[in-house]
């Protein structure tokens, strides 16, 4: 039955299904039971927002509380995973990544390929990703083209609750490892989730608004601020398609390119700084496959290429803004088309 | 006085989730004389797109309603009334026109929408409308819910009791499939009923629901009053097998898309939100399964295996097959499959989806056959 529900309660249900249907999902990470030296008050926490609440009362002994440490952490949920468990390691946030990236890079991402294909490794690496929290430059950045550059890794980053549920546990039963990115901003946004499992496949984007002027690609809580965009382009009577990416890797080429096809124009929003980001790797993939449809040049609304801002001015000016996605339409797609 | 001789012509709604629409186009123009039941202006939702049809002859006198514009339901999107009724007096009607407000609405939402029941074959999902004497209850077909009542539920209560279900597999109701196909769920239909303390009803059963309304007469016949078969299953061997097979494992939505389009005469009338919502079903844990085992269950090798015109003619009960004369899952032709056992009604411009696509014509048929 569906009902609304925040993102971040549908994070936990996927955790609750998953753990509830297969003994060998654990939870890793730190302070996600309660956090060390509250004794008595094990459950009280539930990670740094609160995401795995409840889950250590229903499951005791399998979410696991892990010293400071990612690189002690992160290698030991690949390497449990490597001997047939399925961990999901929580990093807190991505941008923590520095520490233990070797772990994902050079061993949970080449396991499959070294290995000759007989090496799986179905671990999941959750983490917050995105500005607009007041967290500063080292808890706000969006990581997600780091991730997608590399060979060997899942890459996801949902846009809603209905989509963070049905993802998480694909990416749980999944034999690859995953990086999960949730974006902090959007863990109180509510939408329809049924109660029962589901699994929504990899490399599959949601087309979630239809048009025929001008489309819009975009991923996480972009998405959002793509639909007000369209909102406002709809009372200038141009028609905007908005597609949520949902995976970064694999990606749904097939859908952008199909719809740019029939709008002959694109614009891709993207969190990330824009050097060689999920924006730039659209945008040059559509150039190359769908030349002869376009009718503009691809436009790309990112952040700008600084790190995140402290001052809450700056940092509501630097994610992208539904009025920064107008004005790009706006360049490609003049209002006496939709004449 | 006046006000008897003008009738509005009002933004539908469809649904209990549908707020407001967007008129595509008209079919009618101002001037145009209108019979009860032709086809006036067509209008799109998030969920599907329709057609308003006369529920009144006159003429059209005003085309409000403007093109590419969304308008809540129940807003004043066109006027008819007879020839010669005063110009003044149609614009005083559409100037004192007020349109009910969302509260008012609201406020006939708020008894129960969705209802669940508990039953041997689990917990199932339905709607209940109307307070009539005689009882109705819709049975969806194959990956169907009861949503695909939405144009003849409420129609249909004016004058009876109106019940639909989630068959088990399907919708939100319990995902187990019970042993036996259709004849298991046959009797999860009856257990329903029992659930519901429903004693006697008119079953109206669409496509593998036709065959499955069928075999709860046959089981226990003293508690089926009539029989409407829509598109059923049943009544012939041949079915688009295509359809089953690409039904049950299309798992995106480019390849639903041209499966569920072939339901439809008109497929223009497949919305993203329509093919997004059964891939929203299609996903859930157990559905591919429950959907396997009973395809696999009334199939064999492409073709149908329960047939059920003896079955038919043994029940003393009246019967009305209904059919789209495009079908394209299974063939009109197996409207004649009961001749003369049966009345039966092929409709022009419509598909499987005929309750959808022609639900007033439909609505009226049941209406009329219940009504004995």
């Amino acid at each position: 039955m569906a009902r609304k529900i925040s993102m971040k309660q549908a994070i936990n249900e996927a955790l609750d299904l998953e753990m509830r249907r297969d003994p060998a999902v654990i939870v890793m990470g730190e302070d996600i039971v309660g956090g060390a030296g509250s004794p008595g008050e094990e459950d009280a926490w539930g990670g740094v927002l609160g995401v795995t609440k409840g889950l250590h009362a229903k499951y005791p002994g399998r979410l696991l509380d892990t010293p400071l440490s990612e690189s002690a952490y992160i290698g030991a949920a690949i390497g449990a995973a490597a001997c047939g468990m399925r961990p999901v390691a929580e990093l807190m946030f991505l941008d923590f990544m520095g520490v233990c990236f070797d772990q994902i890079l050079n061993q949970a991402a080449k396991f499959k390929y070294m290995f000759g294909g007989k090496a799986k490794t179905p671990v999941v690496i959750r983490a917050m990703v995105g500005a607009g929290f007041r967290a500063a430059a080292q808890h706000s950045q969006m990581l997600t083209p780091v991730f997608t550059h590399v060979p060997g890794l899942k890459v996801v980053c949902p846009s809603n609750a209905y989509d963070a549920k049905g993802l998480l546990i694909q990416a749980i039963r999944d034999d690859d490892p995953v990086i999960f990115c949730e974006h902090k901003n959007l863990y109180g946004h509510e939408a329809d989730v049924p109660e029962e499992a589901y699994a929504i496949p990899f490399g599959e984007a949601a087309v979630v608004r239809e048009g025929k002027d001008v489309t819009i690609v975009s991923y996480g809580l972009t998405v959002h601020r793509a639909l007000e965009a369209a909102e406002q382009l709809a009372r200038e009577r141009i028609e905007a398609e908005v597609i949520d990416l949902r995976t970064l890797s694999p990606i749904d080429w097939d859908t952008v390119l199909e719809s740019v096809e029939t709008t002959g124009r694109l614009v891709v929003v993207d969190e990330a700084n824009p050097r060689c980001s999920i924006a730039a790797d659209v945008a040059a993939h559509v150039v190359q496959e769908a030349f002869g449809a376009l009718k503009a040049a691809p436009q790309m609304v990112t952040a700008p290429h600084t790190p995140v801002p402290f001052s809450p001015v700056l940092e509501d000016l630097y994610i992208p803004t539904a009025d920064a996605i107008t004005a790009a339409v706006s360049k490609i797609a003049p209002r006496a088309m939709a004449a | 006085m006046t006000d008897q001789r003008i009738k509005p012509v009002v933004m539908p709604k469809w649904g209990l989730a549908m707020e407001e629409g967007k008129v595509t186009g008209w079919l009618k123009r101002p001037g145009d004389r209108i019979a009860v039941g032709e086809e006036i202006v067509e209008v799109e939702t998030d969920k599907i797109a329709g057609v308003v049809e006369a529920s009144e002859a006159g003429v059209l006198r005003r085309a409000i309603g403007e093109v590419d514009t969304v308008y809540p339901v129940k807003a004043l999107i066109g006027v008819v009334a007879d020839a010669d009724v005063p110009e003044e007096e149609i614009d005083a009607y559409v100037a004192d026109y007020v349109t009910p407000s969302a509260d008012e609405a609201g406020e006939e939402e708020a008894g129960p929408t969705y209802e669940f029941v508990e039953t041997p074959a689990g917990r199932l999902r339905y709607a209940r409308r109307g307070e009539g004497a005689e009882t109705i209850v819709l049975v969806h077909g194959f990956g169907g819910d009861l949503d695909n009542w939405l144009f003849n539920i409420d129609a249909l209560a004016d004058k009876a009791t109106v019940y639909a279900l989630d068959l088990p597999g399907h919708g939100q109701s319990a995902k187990a499939m019970p042993e036996g196909g259709v004849e298991g769920l046959a009797r999860a239909l009856l257990g329903f009923m029992d659930a519901l303390s429903i004693e006697r009803a008119h079953l109206v059963g669409h496509s593998m629901g036709g065959a499955v309304s069928t075999l709860a007469a046959s089981a226990a016949p003293g508690r089926v009053r009539s029989l409407t078969l829509i598109g059923s299953a049943g009544l012939g061997e041949e079915i688009n097998a295509d359809y089953i097979a690409g039904f049950v494992s299309a798992a995106s939505r480019r390849e639903l898309k041209p499966v569920v389009e072939q339901l439809f005469a008109d497929p223009s009338l497949v919305s993203r939100q329509l093919v997004e919502d059964l891939l929203r079903y299609k996903r859930l844990d157990g559905v591919s399964a429950a959907l396997e085992a009973l395809s696999g269950a009334f199939l064999a090798d492409g073709r149908q295996k329960t047939l059920l015109a003896a079955s038919l003619a043994a029940l003393d009960i009246p019967v009305l097959v209904v059919w789209g004369a495009e079908d394209r899952i299974i063939p009109a032709a197996h409207a004649g499959a009961l001749n003369g056992r049966a009345k039966a009604e092929v409709i022009p411009g419509a598909g499987h989806m005929v309750q959808m696509e022609k639900a007033s014509r439909v609505n009226e048929l049941i209406g009329a056959h219940v009504a004995g």
